[in-house]
């Protein structure tokens, strides 16, 4: 062989198959031989090698089998899509030299000459567009969800007669009074943590008292809503999306649709108003237990007397700290309650999908939650002072 | 009888015009029509992927419609507000294809909750008639059963129990007796037909297999790829013998009607030898 671009030994097992160019000849096809056997074993090499030729070739390409012996439907397939790549290119693939079993083989393989071959993956700019529209719909389907849900629970609260008080209590118990003892234990941690964190601070100062101000303050305003959000976003936001999820899954909500059920009355609006209520209370709690844990440290590490340590933890507080404290915990109720809704509302295809928007149920709720209360806390101290 | 009375008992209890129906790029319906006369059992039979089960959709609202009308008790579908639509919808039943049953309720639950939803009625009225529809698909005894407990055959029966809580005009089924037992099929169809006879009801059973509603269906209209291939009674659509009908009851359709070659022919080479 005169002058060899490319060869190979592609498969040692069961049969030996070798891709060899052939020498270049002016005015005829770039042609690549193919001997030994077109199998499973060497078909995937033999793709992507000469898939690699024929996506740079510009003039007819041929394949000569005379030295192939034998072939299976994974080779077959290989040649397919082959031809189906230099239709594609409009690049003419020539075939010759068959031997009549190899032939034989591929007059029994089945093909649809009309489909179209693979399309090449969206470039950057094309995936990043899709993106950026898919999110807008995204947007969209959220906006017309919380402004029915919303309105629908308004709608129930201006008409008692039609809220559904069974549900409402079941959601309750479920997000409110299920969620007491995490809720507390977790942040009567944190209010000792805080406690430790400012005494250590503090004491070089001689001003230990100042821990029942400080943890106190950052309880009710801060510490107390956003845990109790973080929690609850983590109990009931992922409940409440895989709960309707599976309903969507089930074809539970179709089923409402036709017997003429409202989905947002009788799903979605007990699970907003149960959020709206539990989540303040639940904060309450947290705010509570916090400041116990404060005081808690104040006795027994900084040795302070417990009711001048109360008297200052009441004097430190204001009105307007616990108002802005309990204004945020509604705002995350709402915002976790019509996530988790979203997320389950949206699910399409099968049980797997109810996974998958459980975890992103979370992961939004959680971001929520922090993203408002930077802007709440950017409201509250900058912009009113 | 006054005009407008005859007018009604005249008109279709369904009736679908040129029903398109669109997933992003792709028609799973190019224009369907299809009228049910009141009080007839009508199957719409297709397979997998034809598209009879997007038509039901359609026609109950459940997926948006690009084109076209669906008229049901003579009330136009598509732009109905929603009170009414709601109203509409109490006329009626629709058996999803595994019961569609609220896990978090009881059997008898599900049964009572169209009934607690539409109707004023005292709780006693509601339980007499919650066992007397579980009673009629041979679930009584499954009352206080969460669907968690049951069978899939079971909670098919207890999904149409609750689909005829309000007594439907219309009743639609989606894959009836897929995964029955031979006997429990019989009773379906039983039931249905007494549905039929005795309260008029129209029945539409969307289905891949005839071979199991044969026996009751009135008319069958059979869609592929998206259109109607046939439509009639059932006897004389297997008359006609349509090629793509044939091929349906001999159970070897192959409704996609792309063509087929070999590689040996895409490829160029004849079985002689060579290109």
């Amino acid at each position: 062989m005169a002058r060899v671009h490319d060869e190979a030994v592609i498969a040692r097992s069961p049969a030996q198959l070798t891709a060899t160019e052939a020498p270049a000849v002016p005015g005829q096809p770039r042609t690549w031989q193919l001997s030994g056997v077109l199998d499973a074993h060497s078909s995937a090499e033999v793709q992507q090698r000469l898939g690699r030729h024929l996506g740079r070739a510009t003039g007819p390409f041929c394949l000569d089998l005379t030295e192939l012996h034998g072939i299976d439907s994974a080779g077959a397939a290989t040649l397919v899509d082959l031809w189906r790549q230099s239709q594609a290119r409009g690049v003419l693939l020539q075939v010759v030299g068959a031997q009549p079993a190899v032939i034989e083989k591929l007059a029994q393989f089945r093909v649809n000459p009309t489909l179209a071959p693979t399309p090449p993956a969206a470039g950057l700019f094309e995936a990043l567009g899709d993106a950026a529209w898919q999110n807008t719909l995204a947007l969209r389907d959220f906006i017309v969800l919380a402004a029915d849900v919303t309105v629908g629970a308004a709608l129930a609260l201006l008409r008692p007669h039609r809220l559904r008080w069974g549900a409402l209590l079941q959601q309750s118990s479920l997000m409110g009074s299920q969620a007491l003892g995490i809720v507390g234990l977790i942040t009567f941690l944190i209010g000792l943590t805080l406690a430790f964190q400012s005494a250590y601070q503090l004491r070089q100062f001689g001003a230990a008292i100042y821990v029942a101000t400080l943890t106190a303050i950052s309880m009710v305003r801060e510490m107390g809503p956003l845990i109790t959000a973080i929690l609850v976003a983590g109990r009931s936001g992922s409940s409440i999306t895989s709960e309707v999820a599976t309903m969507k899954v089930g074809e539970e909500i179709d089923a409402l649709h036709v017997m003429g059920i409202p989905f947002v009355d009788f799903v979605a609006v007990p699970k907003l108003l149960a959020m709206l209520v539990t989540v303040p209370l639940l904060t309450v709690l947290a705010d509570v237990l916090g400041i116990v844990g404060g005081w808690i440290v104040g006795m027994v590490y900084l040795d302070l007397a417990p009711r001048p340590y109360l008297q200052k933890t009441i004097d430190a507080l204001v009105a307007k700290d616990l108002a802005t404290g309990l204004f945020k915990s509604v705002v995350f109720a709402w915002g976790i309650a019509l996530i988790g809704l979203y997320y389950g509302a949206g699910v399409r295809g099968g049980a797997q999908e109810v996974g998958r928007a459980t975890t992103a149920s979370v992961v939004s709720g959680i971001f929520f939650i922090i993203v408002a209360d930077s802007l709440f806390s950017i409201l509250f101290y900058v912009v009113l002072g | 009888m006054s005009s407008a009375a005859l007018d009604l008992a005249l008109s279709p209890a369904l009736a679908v015009r040129g029903l398109v129906v669109r997933y992003g790029e792709r028609t799973v319906l190019s224009g369907v029509d299809m009228t049910v006369p009141a009080g007839e059992i009508r199957v719409i039979l297709g397979g997998s992927g034809s598209g009879k089960s997007t038509l039901l959709k359609g026609i109950l609202g459940l997926t948006d419609v690009s084109a076209g009308s669906v008229t049901l008790l003579g009330q136009p579908m598509l732009g109905l507000p929603e009170a009414e639509r709601q109203r509409l919808m109490q006329r009626v039943g629709v058996l999803f294809q595994n019961g569609a049953l609220f896990g978090s309720l009881t059997v008898g639950e599900n049964v009572a909750l169209p009934l607690r939803e539409h109707r004023r009625l005292p709780e006693g009225a509601i339980r007499e008639l919650v066992r007397s529809k579980l009673a009629q698909v041979a679930m009584s005894h499954a009352e206080h059963l969460y669907p968690a407990e049951l069978s899939g055959g079971m909670k098919k029966r207890a999904g149409l129990a609750r689909a005829l809580a309000l007594d439907p005009e219309v009743l639609f089924c989606d894959e009836p007796s897929a995964g029955l037992d031979p006997q429990t099929s019989l009773n379906l169809d039983n039931l249905l037909l007494q549905l039929r006879d005795r309260l008029g009801v129209t029945v539409v059973i969307v289905t891949h297999e005839l071979a199991s509603i044969e026996g009751i269906a009135d008319s069958l209209i059979m869609i592929g790829a998206g259109k109607v291939i046939a439509e009639g009674a059932v006897a004389e659509v297997r008359r006609r013998g349509l090629a793509q009908v044939d091929d349906f009851f001999a159970r070897t359709a192959q409704l996609d009607a792309s063509p087929e070659v070999s590689a040996a022919e895409l490829l160029g080479l004849t079985a002689r030898g060579g290109a």
